[in-house]
């Protein structure tokens, strides 16, 4: 488990609090584990340099206040530079005063780019209400065509395909007219996976560009890419001129640090983050969240400001030690319940958890409407029952459905979601989850 | 080390003679694209590393080898312990001038590449070739290309069995694959069990005296738990049909893969006992650093690499020539 970046720095710079200065050292020091921190995450060593520089040069200044540690400090300096760099809140595409709006899709092989085609198409129709159809211009890599016809068709979008006879360049221009003749609100238009070195593929996409005229060509990366990104990001910038970034598979635990060299040799934005292989896994990209996930801390600054204002210390010392020994019970799940809630959306707390991204999550999405019905659930149990959730049998659980007003059904999920959450906690735990109490705390 | 076909597949049947021993300008070939297209890179630093970074053996020299290596995605911890490593063989005054230095520097790059056996044994009839990876890093492309090998190298019959049930269209890609490559696919519809398709698969190369039967299987994160305990069971199933089996448990990892390359490689070694891993497109300029970090770490070896998207860009991986290729020298 990699070791967070707020760890190291803390250990770094352990000693600064008492002189309350960073000296030119401490900041050298520090650098060295936010350059490796940024190595890690796949940062590209030429933009991991310039950063630790421009950074450097700010916490120089800087003077180390009483209420945070000098370490998350220099995390939280950072934190802000990343996110600045890394743009402004993500826009949507553009949509033309004259319909269709034509969308080209482009980027490596694998990437993700017929999966994103269909989920760009989903969300314009579902957030914006458009009428969307696609264009198959993938006519090289074996069942592309019938793959973008079957997700296509599930976002509820119109596939307009020739086959793999044609040349690409061509069916894109007949997939323009049909678009325009039908009265399509936008056209996306998927094409093949190709190197940024292959010259044949790279001009055939110059050639698309040319023809279709799109408003926006999104460029594909996939999360998990090292170093290269940037060789990629140029050579596509240079061959199809791309206004903006789909990052994909970002519901692995990749820090993504490609997002970074990308926006850094372009200076284009990332609009869209892909995080999963269903329709619905796909959202506006936010930057602020990206630098956090990069620097391996969820939204760390954010979670702690709240924990700050609503925990009770002790109360967090005594959770942190029934975690450890695994004496998690119902009843401190729902007191636990509501003290979170106090501090929002339980579901975006949760994201905010470093690591927690990666922990195969899939499950225990909670939904915030759902807490009424599961706090009713739980104190329709008796106490042996929330402290030992094992002896329930199915005339308890019809029980507690009927006291709590829900259904067995409802009753059986949470117990099994409980189940899950320990089993997070277990996992949390062995990975190197910042301690609740210095969560609460700042200790 | 395995170089040839022959050297990589132990067959162990006579039918393997049919296979003629691949033509060595072909391997050069491939490599000299490979060094072309890393020279194309604005990054490729060996040229310049072989003719003036160890000239003079200063901080700079060692900073611009570091600087190499994790360029190749290599990663920080595995690029310094070799860095150290050539450090102090140079300073104890072994190594006298650039081209020393560059030549010991690939023998411990090449070293560090070389994880255990990288032989693929296919003695075993049928033997079973289970090929798993995360999404998109080219399995379906990689077993098309394997089969083609195999049938065309070795003279084998291959059966593949379509066990992603899940991505659209990707039974249909593979059908495309096994027609080109000449081999029989065993498919069943989308959302089917890929544990009952791996069996079916395995069962068909049985009952019509198969030589070799390859199971594709749906792309995954080695974070969705629920997605490789099912892998795990798609093993278990083959294992339990054909005990032994699979014979080759093989990971795709893609070559433009940073340093998540290294828990795919671990979660997936985990879940099914990964055997050797796949470095796919090597023809763009990544160069696969991560792979190294992969043998060093996990003991896992490179067997193949993919080198483009047609039946023949596949070969048996050389440590050798893949230390030249993560620096960018020329020789061999
Ligand atoms: N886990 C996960 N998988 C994804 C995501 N986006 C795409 N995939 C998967 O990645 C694989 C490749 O996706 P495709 O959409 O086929 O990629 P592509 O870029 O069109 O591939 P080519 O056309 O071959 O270049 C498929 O298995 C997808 O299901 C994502 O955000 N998360
Ligand atoms: N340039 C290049 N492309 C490759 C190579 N191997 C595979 N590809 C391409 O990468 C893309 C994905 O390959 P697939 O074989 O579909 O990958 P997969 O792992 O089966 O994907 P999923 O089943 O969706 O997880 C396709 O466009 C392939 O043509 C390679 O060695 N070089
Ligand atoms: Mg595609
Ligand atoms: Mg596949």
């Amino acid at each position: 488990m990699l070791e967070t970046l707020s760890d190291r720095l803390q250990s770094a710079l352990s000693d600064v609090r008492s002189r309350g200065k960073l000296t030119e050292e401490d900041v050298a020091k520090a650098m060295r584990q936010v350059r490796l921190a940024l190595l890690e995450a796949d940062v590209n060593f030429q933009v991991v340099k310039e950063f630790t520089a421009a950074v450097g040069e700010r916490a120089r200044g800087g003077e180390v206040l009483d209420a945070l540690n000098p370490g998350q400090q220099v995390v939280k300096l950072v934190g802000e530079e990343l996110t600045a760099l890394m743009g402004g809140s993500a826009r949507d595409i553009a949509f033309a005063p004259r319909p269709p709006t034509i969308v080209l899709m482009a980027g490596l092989q694998g990437s993700g780019k017929t999966t994103a085609c269909a989920k760009l198409a989903r969300h314009l129709r579902e957030e914006h209400g458009r009428d969307v159809a696609l264009a198959a211009c993938d006519t090289y890599r074996p069942a592309a065509v019938d793959q973008l016809v079957k997700v296509g068709s599930a976002a509820g979008a119109a596939v307009y395909e020739q086959g793999t006879d044609p040349d690409p360049v061509e069916i894109a221009a007949w997939a323009v007219d049909r678009a325009r003749a039908e009265e399509r609100d936008v056209l996306i238009v998927d094409t093949s996976g190709r190197l940024h070195v292959d010259r044949e593929l790279m001009e055939e996409l110059a050639r698309i560009r040319k023809r279709v005229k799109p408003h926006d060509v999104l460029l594909v990366v996939d999360a998990m890419t090292g170093q290269d990104a940037v060789n990629v990001a140029e050579a596509f910038s240079d061959a199809a001129e791309f206004d903006g970034v789909v990052l994909t598979k970002l519901d692995g635990d990749a820090r993504g640090g490609a997002a970074l060299s990308v926006k850094a040799v372009t200076g284009k934005p990332i609009l869209y983050a892909s995080t999963g292989e269903k329709l619905e896994a796909f959202e506006r990209f936010h930057p602020d969240r990206m630098a956090q996930r990069i620097l391996g801390m969820g939204d760390m600054m954010t979670l702690i400001e709240k924990a700050e204002r609503e925990f009770d210390e002790e109360q967090a010392a005594e959770l942190e030690r029934k975690i450890r020994k695994q004496q998690f019970t119902l009843d401190d799940f729902l007191a636990q319940m509501k003290q979170v809630r106090r501090m929002g959306p339980l579901s975006g707390l949760l994201k905010m958890l470093p690591g927690v991204s990666g922990l195969g999550l899939g499950d225990l999405k909670v939904d915030d409407r759902d807490l009424d019905r599961l706090q009713a659930i739980i104190t329709s149990m008796t106490p042996e029952e929330r402290a030992h959730p094992e002896i329930l049998n199915g005339s308890r659980r019809r029980r507690i459905a009927r006291g709590s007003g829900t259904t067995v059904q409802a009753v059986n999920q949470l117990v099994k979601q409980f189940g899950q959450m320990q089993k997070v906690m277990r996992q949390l735990q062995q990975g190197k989850m910042p301690s609740l109490s210095q969560l609460a705390g700042g200790r | 080390m395995a170089r040839t076909w022959r050297e990589l597949f132990v067959a162990g049947d006579d039918r393997a003679e049919l296979a003629e021993p691949e033509p060595e300008e072909q391997r050069r070939g491939f490599f000299a694209r490979l060094r072309d297209n890393m020279a194309k890179s604005r990054q490729a630093l060996g040229a310049e590393l072989q003719a003036s970074v160890f000239q003079t053996l200063d901080d700079d020299a060692w900073e611009r080898l570091e600087e190499t290596l994790i360029y190749a995605d290599v990663g920080a911890p595995t690029t310094a312990a070799i860095v150290q490593r050539l450090e102090t063989e140079a300073g104890s005054g072994g190594l006298a001038g650039g081209e020393a230095l560059t030549g010991r520097l690939c023998e411990l790059l090449a070293d560090a590449a070389r994880g255990g056996d990288d032989t693929i044994d296919l003695r075993a009839r049928p033997a079973v070739v289970l090929v798993t990876g995360v999404n998109g890093t080219g399995k379906t492309t990689t077993i098309g290309k394997i089969a083609w090998h195999l049938r065309n190298e070795l003279g084998l019959s291959v059966v593949l069995g379509a066990a992603d049930t899940f991505r659209a269209a990707a039974v249909e890609q593979l059908a495309a694959w096994g027609e080109r490559a000449g081999a029989e696919v065993v498919r069943a519809a989308e959302g089917a069990d890929p544990g009952a398709v791996a069996y079916d698969a395995v069962e068909v190369a049985r009952s019509r005296t198969r030589d070799v039967a390859i199971i594709d299987t749906a792309g995954r994160l080695h974070t969705q738990e629920h997605l490789m305990e099912e892998l795990a069971k798609v093993r278990r199933v083959i294992d339990r049909q054909l005990p032994g089996a699979p014979h080759e448990t093989l990971l795709t990892i893609d070559a433009t893969t940073g340093q998540n390359g290294l828990r795919q490689a671990l979660l997936f070694k985990q879940a099914v006992d990964v055997t050797g891993i796949v470095l796919t497109k090597l023809d763009g300029t990544a160069k696969g650093g991560i792979a190294l970090a992969i043998a060093q770490e996990l003991g896992v070896p490179v067997k193949l690499i993919g080198i483009g998207e047609g039946l023949e860009d596949l070969r048996p991986f050389d440590p050798d020539d893949f230390a030249r290729a993560l620096l960018g020298v020329s020789g061999g």
